[in-house]
C-alpha cells in the first residue's frame, strides 16, 4: 500500500464518521441543543452565585419551578397539537386571585377551592378551546384577547376583594401544605409538576389520546382526512392548559398569600420562551414533556438568579427576548435544516480497497463464454424478481415475488403457477427445514417459516442490541439468506443494518462493514447475533462437515468459510479471496461443491473509488443520488467452486439476453435453475454430467 | 341594499359605527358638538397614525407586536437626547434610525431568519422594552425639555382650526394610500401578502420588500410617538408593557382588513378608527369604569376576529401547516 492509502486506511478506520449521521438521525438528538443550554445556565450561575447549590436554593427554585413547570407543560400540550395559548399569564393570575377570594372571603374548605379554582382555569380553556378549535379562529390572537380579558377581569375582581384577602388569615394546615409541605423531601409544588409530566409523557407517547394530539399537530389536515376528530382535540388541550394554569395559581397562592396587580404579568412571554427552549416546536407535532422540563428549567433558573444577581427587571425582559428569538430561530433552522444535512451526511463512505480483479481473458478461470445462451425460461413475464429459487421433492418450483409474495411454479412443465403465500414483505433467501417447511428471509421483516399448511409464522424480527451502536441494531432491517444447520439453528445474513432494503445499491457505495450474521435457535427460540462488520453478508450455505457454512460478502468480493462447532469453533477462513465480481448466493452442488452467483462484475472506476472515501463522500454530498458511482449490477455469472477455494466451472450469458444479472440458482436433478432480483424470469439449464437424481432437500436431510 | 353591495366587514362596521353616533347622539349630552367630534377624532387620530403602520404590515400577511414598544423606546430617545442638548434635528435623526434599525431586525429575522412574524415582533418588543430600560433610560416618563417647548404645537397645535394631530393622521393616511396604489413597492407589499410564493416566482423581491414594510411600520410608529409625546410634553415608556398595541390591531381587523393578508387598504383603518373613537368616546362620557372599557374592547376584537374568521373561511383543507 502507498502512503496516502495507508493514511486513507487509518484515518477512515479510527475517526467514526457514520455516526454523526447516526446521531442526527436519533428522535432524541432534538434534546442535544436544549440540554447543552441547560447544562451551561446551571454552570453559569452555578458558578456566580455564591451556594447556589444549597438546599435551601435548591428548594425556593425548584419550588418556584413547580408552579412554573406545570404552566410550560400545559402550554406545551397546546403547541404539540399546534395551537398555541398565551393565556397562561392570566389563567395563572385569575387562579390565584380566584383560590385566594374563595378561601378568605368565601371561607371555602381547601379541597373545594382547589376544584374549583381548576374549574374556572377549565372555563377558561374551554372558551380558548372553542373559539380556537371549533370556530377555527387563530391561535395566537384568540389567546392575546382572552389574556387581555382575563387580565380585566382580575383586576376587577382585584378591586373588590383585595383588602379583604388581605385581611385574613385562614386557618388550615392542608392549604399551607400546598405551598410550603414536602412530598417525599420534594417541594409539594415541584412534585406535583413532576406527576403531571410523568403523565403528560405517558399520554403523549403511550395513549391514543396522545397520539390523536400528537397527529393533529403533525399536520392537521391529514388528522383531520383519517378521521381524527380535530376540533375536538384542539379543544381538549386547552381546557387542560387552563387547568394546569390554574393548579399553578393555586400552588402560588397558597406560597405567597397576596394578590398583586403584577401576578402573573408577562409569564406568558417567559412560558413560551420556556416552552420553545426546550425544542417544542412552534407550528405543531414536535414536542415532548421532557422538552417541557429542560425548557422550564432553564429559564427559570436565568429569571430567578437575574434577580438574586441584582439585575434590573429591565436586563430580565432584554434577556428573555433574546433568549425567545434565538431558542425560535435555533428552532426553524434545525427543523428545516436536519433533514437536508441528514441526507449528506448519513452516507459515510470507509476505506475499502479490494485487491486487483482477476482477468476475465481465456487463460483465466474466469474466462467468458456463452453458457448460459441456451436456457430455458419460465414464467417470463410472470414474475418479478425472483431474488432465490428453490425447488422441493415434487420437483415444484418456489420463488419471490416483488409483490410481496413465494410464487409456486408447477412441475413438471412449470407452465401454471399460484400464490403459495402472500407474506407481505419481499422474500429474499429460502431454505427447506426438515420437517418440509419453507423458511425464508423477508427483506424489512425478518425470517419467517411457510409451514406445508401455509401457516406464515414470525421466527424472529429482531436480535440482541449491540451496545455500542447508536441506531438501534436489534431490528432486522434486511434479513437476506439463510441455510439450516443440521441440528436446526437456523443460520443467515442481514446485509446492512444502516439502511433499508431499497437502499442496498447506497450500502455499497459506503461499502462500510454493516453487516452480520445472525443465528436463530429453534429449541430455544433465541436470536443472537454470531458475525459482525461483514461487508453486505449475503448468500449462506452449508458446507457438509455439519460443523460450518460458506458465506459470501457482496462488497468485499470475497467468500468465507465459519466454524460454528467442532474444533475450529469460531474462526472465519476466506476460502476466495478476490473474485472479479459481487458474490450474491451460494449454495450446494450435486457433487459436493458449490455453486455462486455473481450478481455483477467490478468496475475498475468503482474498485478506484472504494480506495477514495473522500471522493465518495464529496459525490454523496453534492450530486443527485441517481448519478452517484455504483456498483455494477449488469452484468453476471454463475460459478462453481470447491471448499478449498478452487473454481471448477464459469457460465456466463454474454449475449446478456437471459439473465444480464444472477442473485441465485439451484442445482435439482440435472439442472440448474437460476434467478435474479431484477430478472422477471426464471432459467433452467441443462447441466451435463450431472447427478440427474440430486436433490437439494436430500442433501440436506436425507431421503424421506 | 341593492347599491351597496355585498355586506362587506368594513360596511357593516361603518354602518356600526354610525349607528352608534346617532344612539350617542340622541342619548348622551354634549356628545354632539364640534368640540367633543374634533375631540373624539383627535383623540383616536394616533391610534389611527398606528394602525396605517400596522396595515401596511398585515396587508403583507406580517403583524408588528412591537409596533407600541419600538414607538416608545425610539421616542424616549429622542426626548432624552433634547434633554441632553443634543439639536432638535440630530436628536430625531437619531431616533428615526433606531425606530429604522428595530424595523430592519424584525425584517430580517421574519424575511431570512423566516421566524413566524408574530414570534418574531412579540419577542422584539420585550427585548426593545428591556433594552430601553437597561441601557438607555433612569426613568419610565421621559418629559420633553422646556427648551423644545414649541415642539407641542406638533400634538396641541390648530392649522385652521383643525388639530395637528388630525392633519398627521390625513397626511399619514394620503402617503399610505398613495404608496399602496402607484408605486411599484406598494404594490409588490400586497402581492407578496396575497401568495408569498407567487410573488417569488413571478420575480418580486420578496424578502427585501418584507423587510421594507417592516422599517416602513416602525417610521410611522416613529411619527405617532412624536405626536403622542407632544400632546402631552413627555413619554411614558410603560406604555410598550400595555395593551396600546392590541387596540392598534383592534382598528386594523375592526376596519376589514383580513389578517391573512393582501387585502384591504387605508380606508379600512379610517372606518376602523372611527369606530373605536365614538366608542371609547362615548364610554368615556358615559364614564365606564377603565377596565370594563378593556373588556369591551377585547370582546369587540374578538367579535371581529370571528366575523374575519367567517368571512375569510379557514379549515382543515385550507390552513397552512404552522399557521397559527
Amino acid at each position: 500500500m502507498s502512503y496516502s492509502d495507508t493514511f486513507a486506511y487509518w484515518r477512515y478506520r479510527l475517526v467514526p464518521d457514520h455516526m454523526l449521521g447516526e446521531l442526527l438521525s436519533k428522535r432524541w438528538i432534538d434534546n442535544a441543543i436544549p440540554l447543552l443550554v441547560l447544562i451551561f445556565v446551571v454552570s453559569l450561575f452555578g458558578s456566580l452565585i455564591p451556594d447556589f447549590f444549597g438546599s435551601a436554593n435548591v428548594t425556593n427554585l425548584s419550588r418556584q419551578w413547580g408552579e412554573f413547570g406545570l404552566i410550560v407543560l400545559g402550554l406545551m400540550i397546546v403547541m404539540v397539537a399546534g395551537g398555541i395559548d398565551l393565556s397562561v399569564g392570566s389563567t395563572f393570575a385569575l387562579g390565584n386571585i380566584v383560590a385566594l377570594t374563595l378561601l378568605n372571603v368565601a371561607e371555602l374548605p381547601m379541597p373545594v377551592v382547589v376544584a374549583a379554582t381548576l374549574a374556572v382555569g377549565a372555563t377558561v380553556g374551554l372558551v380558548n378551546g372553542v373559539l380556537v378549535g371549533f370556530l377555527r379562529l387563530r391561535a395566537f390572537l384568540t389567546t392575546l384577547v382572552t389574556l387581555i380579558i382575563v387580565r380585566a377581569i382580575v383586576d376587577m375582581l382585584l378591586l373588590k376583594y383585595s383588602v379583604r384577602i388581605a385581611a385574613a388569615f385562614p386557618d388550615s394546615d392542608a392549604w399551607y401544605y400546598l405551598g410550603e409541605g414536602f412530598l417525599l423531601g420534594i417541594p409539594f409544588s415541584a412534585f406535583a409538576a413532576g406527576v403531571v409530566a410523568i403523565v403528560a409523557h405517558l399520554v403523549l407517547s403511550r395513549s391514543r389520546m396522545g397520539w390523536h394530539v400528537l397527529a393533529t399537530g403533525g399536520s392537521r389536515r391529514s388528522a383531520h382526512n383519517v378521521g381524527i376528530p380535530v376540533r375536538r382535540v384542539i379543544c381538549s388541550t386547552y381546557v387542560i392548559s387552563g387547568m394546569l394554569a390554574a393548579l399553578a395559581g393555586v400552588l402560588f397562592a397558597s406560597r405567597l398569600g397576596g394578590a398583586g396587580a403584577d401576578t402573573g404579568i408577562g409569564l406568558e412571554i417567559a412560558a413560551l420562551t420556556g416552552a420553545v427552549l426546550g425544542g417544542n416546536s412552534l407550528g405543531g407535532g414536535r414536542g415532548s414533556a421532557a422538552k417541557a422540563l429542560i425548557g422550564s428549567i432553564s429559564v427559570m433558573i436565568i429569571v430567578n438568579s437575574l434577580l438574586r444577581l441584582g439585575v434590573t427587571s429591565g436586563a430580565n425582559s432584554l434577556l428573555l427576548g433574546i433568549l425567545l428569538l434565538a431558542a425560535v430561530a435555533i428552532d426553524v433552522r434545525w427543523l428545516k435544516n436536519l433533514n437536508k444535512v441528514l441526507s449528506k451526511v448519513y452516507v459515510s463512505p470507509a476505506f475499502a480497497a479490494l485487491p486487483k480483479a482477476p482477468g476475465t481473458d481465456p487463460s483465466s478461470p474466469y474466462a467468458i463464454n456463452d453458457k448460459l445462451g441456451g436456457v430455458e425460461l419460465i414464467g417470463l413475464g410472470e414474475i418479478d424478481g425472483p431474488e432465490d429459487v428453490i425447488l422441493d421433492a415434487d420437483d415444484n418450483i418456489y420463488a419471490g415475488n416483488r409483490t410481496g409474495d413465494i410464487i409456486r411454479f408447477f412441475a413438471p412443465d412449470y407452465t401454471r403457477h399460484e400464490v403459495y403465500a402472500h407474506v407481505g414483505g419481499r422474500p429474499l433467501g429460502m431454505a427447506f427445514a426438515k420437517d418440509g417447511s419453507l423458511l425464508v428471509c423477508i427483506g424489512g421483516m425478518g425470517l419467517y417459516r411457510v409451514t406445508q399448511e401455509r401457516d406464515i409464522e414470525k421466527l424472529t424480527d429482531e436480535t440482541n442490541r449491540s451496545w455500542v451502536s447508536i441506531i438501534d441494531d436489534s431490528r432486522l432491517r434486511l434479513a437476506d439468506d439463510l441455510d439450516i444447520a443440521p441440528d436446526g439453528r437456523v443460520f443467515f445474513s442481514e446485509a446492512t443494518v444502516r439502511y433499508e432494503m431499497h437502499e442496498w445499491p447506497v450500502d455499497g457505495l459506503e461499502s462500510r462493514g454493516n453487516g452480520r450474521i445472525v443465528c436463530y435457535d429453534p429449541s430455544s427460540r433465541t436470536t443472537r447475533t454470531v458475525l459482525k462488520n461483514l461487508k453486505f453478508p449475503n448468500g449462506i450455505c452449508m458446507t457438509h462437515d455439519g460443523e460450518s457454512f460458506l458465506f459470501a460478502e457482496t462488497w468485499a468480493c470475497t467468500v468465507s468459510r465459519y466454524w460454528f462447532a467442532g474444533a475450529k469453533k469460531g474462526t472465519v477462513e476466506t476460502i476466495l479471496p478476490e473474485l472479479p465480481g459481487y458474490p450474491d448466493n451460494i449454495n450446494r452442488a450435486s457433487d459436493g461443491t458449490f455453486w455462486l452467483a455473481l450478481v455483477g462484475i467490478r468496475t475498475p472506476s468503482l474498485d478506484l473509488a472504494l480506495k477514495m472515501p473522500g471522493f465518495r463522500r464529496r459525490m454523496a454530498r453534492r450530486i443527485a443520488p441517481d448519478e452517484w458511482l455504483y456498483p455494477n449490477i449488469n452484468t453476471g455469472c454463475v460459478v462453481r467452486f470447491t471448499e478449498t477455494g478452487e473454481v471448477l466451472d464459469v457460465m456466463w450469458d454474454r449475449a446478456g439476453d437471459n439473465h444480464p444479472m444472477i442473485t441465485s440458482m439451484r442445482e435439482h436433478k440435472g439442472h440448474l435453475y437460476i434467478g435474479g432480483i431484477l430478472n422477471n424470469r426464471i432459467g433452467k439449464l441443462k447441466l451435463d454430467g450431472a447427478d440427474e437424481s440430486w436433490t437439494g432437500p436430500e442433501s440436506y436431510w436425507g431421503k424421506p | 341594499m341593492g347599491y351597496l353591495g355585498r355586506p362587506t366587514q368594513e360596511k357593516i362596521v361603518f354602518a356600526l359605527a354610525a349607528a352608534l353616533c346617532i344612539g350617542f347622539a340622541l342619548f348622551l349630552p354634549g356628545f354632539l358638538t364640534a368640540n367633543n367630534l374634533l375631540n373624539l377624532v383627535r383623540s383616536v387620530s394616533i391610534l389611527g397614525v398606528l394602525g396605517v403602520a400596522m396595515a401596511l404590515v398585515v396587508i403583507g400577511r406580517g403583524i408588528d407586536l412591537s409596533l407600541v414598544a419600538t414607538m416608545a423606546i425610539s421616542v424616549g430617545l429622542t426626548m432624552q437626547l433634547l434633554a441632553t442638548g443634543l439639536p432638535l434635528a440630530e436628536a430625531v435623526a437619531i431616533g428615526i434610525l433606531f425606530s429604522l434599525l428595530v424595523g430592519a431586525v424584525n425584517g430580517f429575522l421574519i424575511a431570512y431568519v423566516e421566524i413566524p412574524a408574530i414570534f418574531a415582533t412579540l419577542a422584539m418588543g420585550t427585548l426593545i422594552y428591556g433594552f430601553g430600560k437597561y441601557f438607555l433610560f433612569q426613568l419610565d416618563v421621559l418629559y420633553l425639555p422646556d427648551a423644545h417647548r414649541y415642539l407641542l404645537w406638533l400634538g396641541q397645535g390648530y392649522v385652521l382650526g383643525v388639530p395637528v394631530p388630525i392633519i398627521v393622521f390625513a397626511a399619514v393616511c394620503l402617503l399610505a394610500h398613495l404608496f399602496l396604489t402607484f408605486t411599484r413597492p406598494g404594490w409588490y407589499l400586497r402581492a407578496v401578502g396575497d401568495n408569498l410564493a407567487a410573488a417569488r416566482i413571478a420575480g418580486v423581491p420578496a424578502r427585501p420588500i418584507i423587510v421594507t414594510q417592516y422599517m416602513i411600520s416602525s417610521l410611522i410608529g416613529f411619527v405617532a410617538g412624536m405626536v403622542t409625546a407632544a400632546s402631552v410634553a413627555s413619554m411614558n415608556t410603560r406604555i410598550a408593557n400595555s395593551t396600546y398595541v392590541y387596540d392598534v390591531i383592534l382598528v386594523v381587523v375592526l376596519g376589514g382588513i383580513g389578517l391573512s393578508g393582501g387585502r384591504g387598504s387605508v380606508r379600512n383603518v379610517i372606518v376602523g378608527t372611527l369606530l373605536i373613537g365614538v366608542l371609547l368616546n362615548g364610554m368615556t362620557i358615559m364614564d365606564v369604569q377603565y377596565t370594563l372599557q378593556n373588556v369591551i374592547k377585547s370582546v369587540i376584537l374578538l367579535s371581529a376576529i370571528v366575523i374575519d374568521t367567517f368571512l375569510n373561511p379557514r379549515d382543515e383543507q385550507t390552513a397552512q401547516q404552522g399557521d397559527i
